[in-house]
């Protein structure tokens, strides 16, 4: 789970993480009241959405009183927000983050993650603050500072040492960094962070280390141990396709440009059935596991939330029959075809347990259900229907 | 012979009186895998379709001789079920459960190092012997004994991989589901190694995904290690960056992970590559030809 800046600088601020001062705003009110209780300027309007590279795509701007708040706040609030990371749809903006100006000495880069490979906790670190981390990394790898912590063993001052030093920190500057450091690595753990990033880590020039930015994402899996963390969920920057389908715990991704639904049990098979249907020349407009367990009630929900996209002109189902036995999904798809009512062409593949019961209630349903031999055929047909 | 489970595999199984722990564990017994206790604390002295339960893994360890374990407890107790058999010396423990925290795997797998068990998984279909044992929630009827090794990141996967080479007469020495999550217990490189001492094992498929570094570094392992001919399959060539494709561990990070890096790695291995998924099977017929 993705959260705003704000609400990542809440948590560091909890942490005793060090943050500038500012609060958030939903209108240009709002925000020009913010600025008037910092009682200072310049401060910084920041458009808060869940994409990177705001900066660059004009969402961050520099004001030097209170009339420039106020035309700020309003020309950014309502913008669509296209960055690297949006794609060129863009996100609409709908909140704002308002904070005081610091005289930055230095910009300094500093994330904390699980890292999979080495199944540690590792600290990343770079004097090129600010720079895109992959770009450091691919560039410069040399300029790229990592520690690894067992988790077993947890954070101790060496290895925040090894960072403060690694980063030509002096003086107080070190004190200040390391204790930073140990915080941030409490606050990753306990919160089941799957990314803690600070791009930039800015020394000011009357020696303070402050987190400029505050990026966190969270491992979806330990959210039920964090109930408050769930409160920040913003639905504004979700695909509605996507949130309908969370509410049935539905593996649903929506595949914007795309116009062949396709629903597959498992990952993995629903992933390759997504790469087969691009090879055979169509587009997939979505991802969605049912689940190696799926009920008839899944597929129902599945089926639906297919067909309610628009761009969905055919649909390709993909179900190798475990544990679970073809007959029983095929009873399912041909439910949720009548319940929901199919207006596109549906192509069906089914191979495993009880897959010949399984073809024949297909066959004998009465609904123009076109089935496959393999996944091949099965995408192969699909894609040649969408086309013609 | 065989990879991790056989014949002489006694197993038990953590989490037993659930709904999904007592199905599967009478469909492993039904393949032939001798099931000789289940846990579950505070239902010890219970049975299951006459399997005894126990309180403690330790327990059901010292009554019954088990020596490995099948773990269907709720992702909020798994990490602690898993650390459990560990700390009772099991040799192979395989966890079925999906969503646990990676926090909490994290400290499973650096506890796992100084310990003598494997963990397979979790979030993993399981491993199977075919006609010998089968753990996990695999349908075993679709397997036959033979010379093929499959091992895979994903679970439908490993079936459609099963069932295609078994349409061109291909059986299976063993077949392993490392599972989906960005932390687990054995990697692609620990089942290949196995493979590749193996003498039932002549021939290799290695089913990949989206996400992390493990195909790359088990692509390097196969120019270096493995003399058995090796066909590869990686899904997720249209997936997104950043977006979690089902499995919490396919996702592409940036520029890391993704399908293409994946398969230019096991080519320049020599690892023949299936690019269509329905091509699996009859590409597997002829690279495995001169050895099957």
């Amino acid at each position: 789970m993705k959260i705003h800046e704000f609400q990542a600088k809440e948590l560091f601020r909890k942490a005793g993480v060090p943050v500038p001062r500012g609060g958030a705003a939903v209108s240009v009110e709002e925000a020009e009241r913010v600025a008037a209780e910092l009682g200072t300027f310049p401060v910084v309007v920041k458009a808060q959405i869940h994409a990177g590279g705001r900066g660059k795509g004009g969402g961050v701007k520099l004001a030097a009183n209170a009339g420039e708040v106020k035309q700020l706040a309003s020309s950014i609030l309502g913008m669509t927000l296209v960055t690297h990371q949006t794609g060129p749809e863009g996100r609409l903006v709908k909140k704002l983050l308002v904070e005081e100006g610091l005289p930055i000495e230095k910009e300094l880069y500093l994330s904390v993650l699980p890292d999979r490979g080495a199944a540690k906790i590792v600290f990343m670190a770079s004097q090129a603050g600010g720079m895109d981390i992959e770009e450091v990394a691919a560039k410069t790898p040399e300029k790229l500072i990592k520690v690894f912590i067992d988790p077993l063993i947890g954070m101790k001052g060496y290895h925040a040492n090894e960072l403060a030093f690694g980063l030509n920190l002096e003086g107080d500057q070190v004190k200040r960094f390391t204790a930073m450091a140990l915080k941030l690595y409490r606050l990753c753990v306990d919160l089941d962070c799957s990314l803690v990033e600070i791009n930039p880590l800015i020394l000011t020039k009357d020696g303070r280390v402050i987190a400029l930015d505050a990026k966190i994402n969270f491992d979806d899996n330990a959210l039920y141990r964090h109930k408050d963390i769930l409160e920040y969920r913003d639905f504004d920057e979700e695909d509605p396709f996507e949130v309908e389908a969370s509410k049935y715990e539905l593996n649903y991704i929506r595949m914007p440009g795309g116009n062949i639904g396709n629903m597959v049990n498992g990952a993995g098979l629903a992933m390759a059935t997504m790469d087969v249907i691009s090879q055979a020349g169509g587009a997939p407009a979505n991802f969605l596991d049912v689940g190696g367990g799926a009920s008839a009630e899944q597929v129902e929900n599945g089926f639906r939330i297919i067909l309610s996209d628009p761009s969905v002109k055919g649909v390709l189902i993909n179900i190798f029959g475990g544990i679970l036995r073809c007959d029983r999904l095929a009873n399912g798809v041909v439910e949720a075809a009548k319940k929901v009512g199919i207006k596109v062409p549906v192509v069906i593949r089914m191979e495993g347990t009880n897959v010949e019961e399984g073809r024949k209630i297909l066959d004998e349903s009465g609904l123009n259900l076109i089935t496959a031999k393999d996944v091949s055929d099965a995408a192969q047909k699909i894609a040649a229907i969408v086309k013609a | 012979m065989s990879v991790w489970v056989d014949r002489n595999t006694k197993l038990l199984v953590q989490g037993i009186t659930g709904r999904e722990g007592r199905f599967h564990t009478v469909n492993c017994k039904n393949y032939g895998t001798n099931v000789v206790a289940g846990v579950t604390p505070g239902k010890g002295g219970q049975d299951v379709e006459g399997i005894p339960v126990f309180n403690t893994v330790a327990g059901a360890v010292k009554e019954t001789g088990a020596n490995a374990a099948m773990v269907f407890v709720p992702p909020p107790f798994c990490a602690d079920a898993i650390l459990e058999s560990i700390d009772a010396g099991l040799a192979l423990i395989v966890a079925i459960t999906e969503g646990i925290p990676v926090m909490d795997m994290l400290k499973v797998k650096n506890y796992l190092k100084n310990s003598q068990s494997r963990l397979i998984g979790p979030n993993c279909p399981g491993i199977i012997t075919p006609g010998q044992c089968k753990i996990g929630i695999q349908p075993g009827h679709i397997h036959s004994p033979g010379h093929v090794g499959i091992v895979s990141r994903s679970g439908t996967l490993t079936y459609e991989a099963v069932h295609q080479i078994q349409q061109f007469g291909m059986g299976q020495s063993t077949v392993i589901g490392i599972g989906g999550d960005p932390v687990n217990g054995t990697s692609f490189i620990d089942c290949l190694s196995a493979f590749q001492a193996d003498p039932e094992t002549r021939a290799i498929i290695m089913v990949g995904e989206i996400g992390g570094s493990a195909e790359e570094e088990a692509a390097d392992f196969v120019k270096n290690h493995v003399t058995k001919p090796v066909i590869g399959f990686i899904a997720g060539l249209t997936a997104p960056p950043g977006r979690r494709m089902g499995h919490a561990g396919a996702i592409i990070s940036g520029s890391s992970g993704t399908a293409s890096g994946k398969i230019d790695a096991m080519r320049q291995a020599g690892i023949t590559v299936v690019e269509n998924l329905g091509e699996m099977g009859a590409i597997a017929k002829k690279a495995f030809a001169s050895v099957l």
